[in-house]
């Protein structure tokens, strides 16, 4: 089984907890953040994570801001939003920016281990491609 | 009538009879100083003028009589310096002198006669006997030969008709004698009896001791105070004439126009009653008092039945501002309510999250360990199942709730209701596909486009379309939609012919949180929402619905003006 590597950024600590064991069962690794920048920080020291679930309304820096800056440090971190309904349009937006879905809160377990799957395949699918072109590149130097 | 009621009526009496009072009091006191002054300056005009018609009219008539006298006694003064004593004493020769100034004067003279210091009338002319008669105790006599010439009161004298005479006085060698003439009186009088003004007006002459000296026309009254005031020496050296005083006789106002005759001896005087006087004045005072009342009735009217129209237009007026002012409260109830469920169902959407984690985790671990090693597991599964059931129940709450609140894309765009409701129908259509609801689209075509955000206007037809079904869903039935036109609006209509809605629950309707069905089944939301929706984009919802004959709502939408629409893109 492939385990998945996924930041959870949301200022609830309980609903990131509770979450965080559920999750764990169905192996993927939860790194926990509770605010923007944390959870920015925590993508730096930890380049192995692949998908990042994002709430969207937090104190302080909010989701969509923190999905920019994610997106400019790391462009093939996958983000899945999360939000309550009355910021379903904020979601949508997000999705402009370059998130890859999004989810309502409260959400079912397996609607989001689905959603996290297919995230993670599409790191992957990025992440071998641009090793795939290193590749080339190393080969490409070696044949000259 | 309720007291409130009582109280408004109250209020619009009160200020109708303000306006009336206002406009009465504004027109009827500049009316009545108007009047008032214009009355006082030409009563004051006019009396003046009349009064100083009169003292003319006196003064020329005094100016007449003086020198009708003057010239009576010119006659004689020349005839007894022209002969001599002698002469005169011839009656043959008299009576020729006597025909001849009778000639000149118009028959003024009646008599002539020479009388001598005794008293003796020693020739006579004329048509009495009086030759021989003697004057010596008669007070004209004694008077007359004190002076060079002299003009007597009215008496009777020996003839015994009231007359007066003129004399003068000659000497002869030392001895005094007088030339007498008698005036005739009738010729006399007539110089005064036909000075006659008005109705009540006339004029007449009295001497001193207050007798007439000419037949008055009518009876004058007792007063002759002023008259004889008028000539008493007091005020003689007073050189005023024509002295005007106002007297009452019988209660009526008496003009009395005065002035001296004969050296002071006799007055003229005018005598006229008040309201002969001024009867043009006192026509013109009555004519306007009369206009003025017609004129203050008519205010009166007027006033009165303009506040009455004014006030049942401010009484329109205040009811429409009533009415606008209930449907505001209403958008502002509306509007904070959904600040505050919007408030709520964020603050619970978190803690509900949470326990739905940790139900699931539960599950987790239950399915984890193994459900055979945990004793009474079923009775735990079904309490975790039912508590994730209640966390599902809560979470579609809050999603309503906030959905109610929440500002989906209100930008508006230029749409087409009936593709709208088309989209709106297929996504109500998942509904009934199991069940024995029809629904059923008739759409006019050529509609024009409306301004709308067309995720609201598709809440809307979502809210009524499941409203209608949940309406019919027991037993049954057809939702009908069309479309169409009505003057300035697009109307929408959705039909259902479900059991109706009761009247008792029909003015609650559109209240938020209101709601007929069963617990868990409705959050009385759908209905205000549509509401303020519609409100917002300035249109109507309305309904019509009869117990066991369906439900019909209506919804308009205003279509946008040709011009706007051009600036709108």
């Amino acid at each position: 089984m492939i385990t998945t590597k996924l930041l959870m950024i949301d200022d609830e600590e309980s609903f990131v907890s509770a979450l965080s064991k559920r999750l764990a069962l169905r192996d993927i690794e939860v790194v926990p953040a509770h605010s923007g920048q944390e959870g920015l920080n925590k993508l730096d020291e930890d380049p192995s994570i692949e998908v990042v679930l994002l709430d969207v309304k937090m104190p302080g820096m909010d989701g969509i801001e923190t999905l920019r800056l994610i997106k400019g440090a790391h462009p093939i971190a996958e983000v899945i939003m999360l939000t309550g309904h009355a910021t379903f349009e904020t979601a949508i937006d997000g999705m402009k920016l370059g998130a890859f879905d999004y989810l309502m809160k409260p959400c079912e377990i397996d609607e989001l281990t689905t959603k996290l799957d297919a995230a993670r395949k599409r790191h992957q699918e990025h992440l071998d491609k641009i090793l795939e072109a290193t590749g080339k590149q190393l080969r490409g130097q070696r044949a000259r | 009538m309720n007291s409130s009621e009582k109280t408004t009526d109250s209020y619009y009496r009160s200020l109708t009879r303000n306006i009336v009072l206002i406009i009465v009091g504004v027109s009827v006191v500049p009316l009545i100083l108007i009047t008032l002054t214009i009355r006082h300056f030409s009563q004051t005009s006019y009396q003046d003028k009349v009064i100083e018609h009169l003292q003319v009219l006196n003064k020329k008539h005094k100016q007449n009589i003086d020198s009708f006298l003057r010239e009576r006694l010119a006659d004689i003064t020349v005839m007894k310096d022209s002969y001599t004593l002698d002469q005169l004493a011839n009656n043959d020769f008299l009576k020729e002198k006597l025909q001849s100034l009778q000639k000149n004067s118009s028959d003024a003279l009646v008599d002539l006669g020479i009388v001598n210091d005794q008293g003796i009338q020693i020739a006579y002319a004329g048509p009495y006997d009086l030759k021989r008669a003697h004057y010596a105790e008669a007070p004209w006599f004694k008077e007359a030969i004190q002076q060079p010439s002299y003009i007597s009161d009215v008496f009777p004298g020996l003839r015994g008709i009231p007359h007066f005479i003129v004399a003068v006085r000659g000497s002869d060698n030392g001895r005094q004698w007088l030339l007498r003439a008698t005036v005739d009186f009738d010729k006399f009088n007539s110089l005064v009896e036909n000075i006659r003004i008005g109705e009540t007006g006339f004029a007449f002459i009295l001497n001193k001791k207050g007798e007439f000296q000419t037949k008055p026309r009518t009876e004058v009254p007792p007063l002759k105070d002023p008259y004889l005031n008028f000539l008493s020496p007091d005020t003689r050296d007073n050189e005023q004439e024509g002295i005007v005083s106002n007297s009452q006789v019988d209660g009526k106002g008496v003009i009395h126009v005065m002035s001296r005759l004969k050296n002071g001896d006799w007055v003229l005087a005018f005598q006229q009653t008040e309201s002969d006087a001024y009867k043009a004045l006192y026509l013109v005072r009555t004519v306007s008092v009369l206009i003025f009342f017609v004129g203050v009735i008519g205010i009166i009217v007027v006033a009165v039945l303009l506040s009455k129209r004014l006030v049942k237009r401010i009484r329109q007026a205040d009811q429409e501002k009533e009415m606008m002012t209930e449907k505001f409260i209403e958008a502002g109830k509306l509007a904070s309510v959904g600040e505050l469920a919007a408030g709520i169902a964020h603050e619970i959407n978190n803690p509900v999250a949470v326990m739905l984690e940790e139900a699931g985790w539960m599950q987790d671990l239950i399915t984890d360990a193994g459900p055979e090693s945990i004793p009474m597991v079923d009775e735990f599964q079904r309490s975790l199942a039912q508590i994730k059931a209640q966390g599902v129940r809560c979470k579609q709450i809050t999603h309503k709730l906030l959905s109610f609140a929440r500002k989906t894309d209100p930008i508006p765009k230029k749409v087409n209701v009936n593709d709208i409701t088309r989209e709106a129908i297929s996504l109500c259509e998942q509904r009934v596909r199991s069940g024995s609801v029809k629904i059923q689209a008739q759409f006019a075509d050529g509609l024009p486009t409306i301004r709308v955000s067309p995720s609201e206007a598709q809440q809307i037809f979502i809210n009524l379309i499941n409203n209608a079904i949940d309406a019919i869903e027991p037993k049954g039935g057809a939702v009908k939609i069309s479309t169409r036109q009505e003057g300035d609006f697009l109307v929408v209509d959705v039909a259902d012919n479900g059991p109706g809605i009761p009247s008792y629950v029909l003015p609650r309707i559109f209240d938020p949180f209101f709601t007929t069905k069963p617990v868990g089944k409705g959050t009385g939301l759908g209905l205000s929402i549509c509401y303020g929706i519609v409100k917002k984009l300035g249109g109507d919802i309305s309904v019509n619905t009869a117990e066991g004959m369906g439900t019909t709502f209506h919804v308009k939408f205003p279509i946008p003006k040709a011009r706007e629409e051009k600036t709108g893109h």
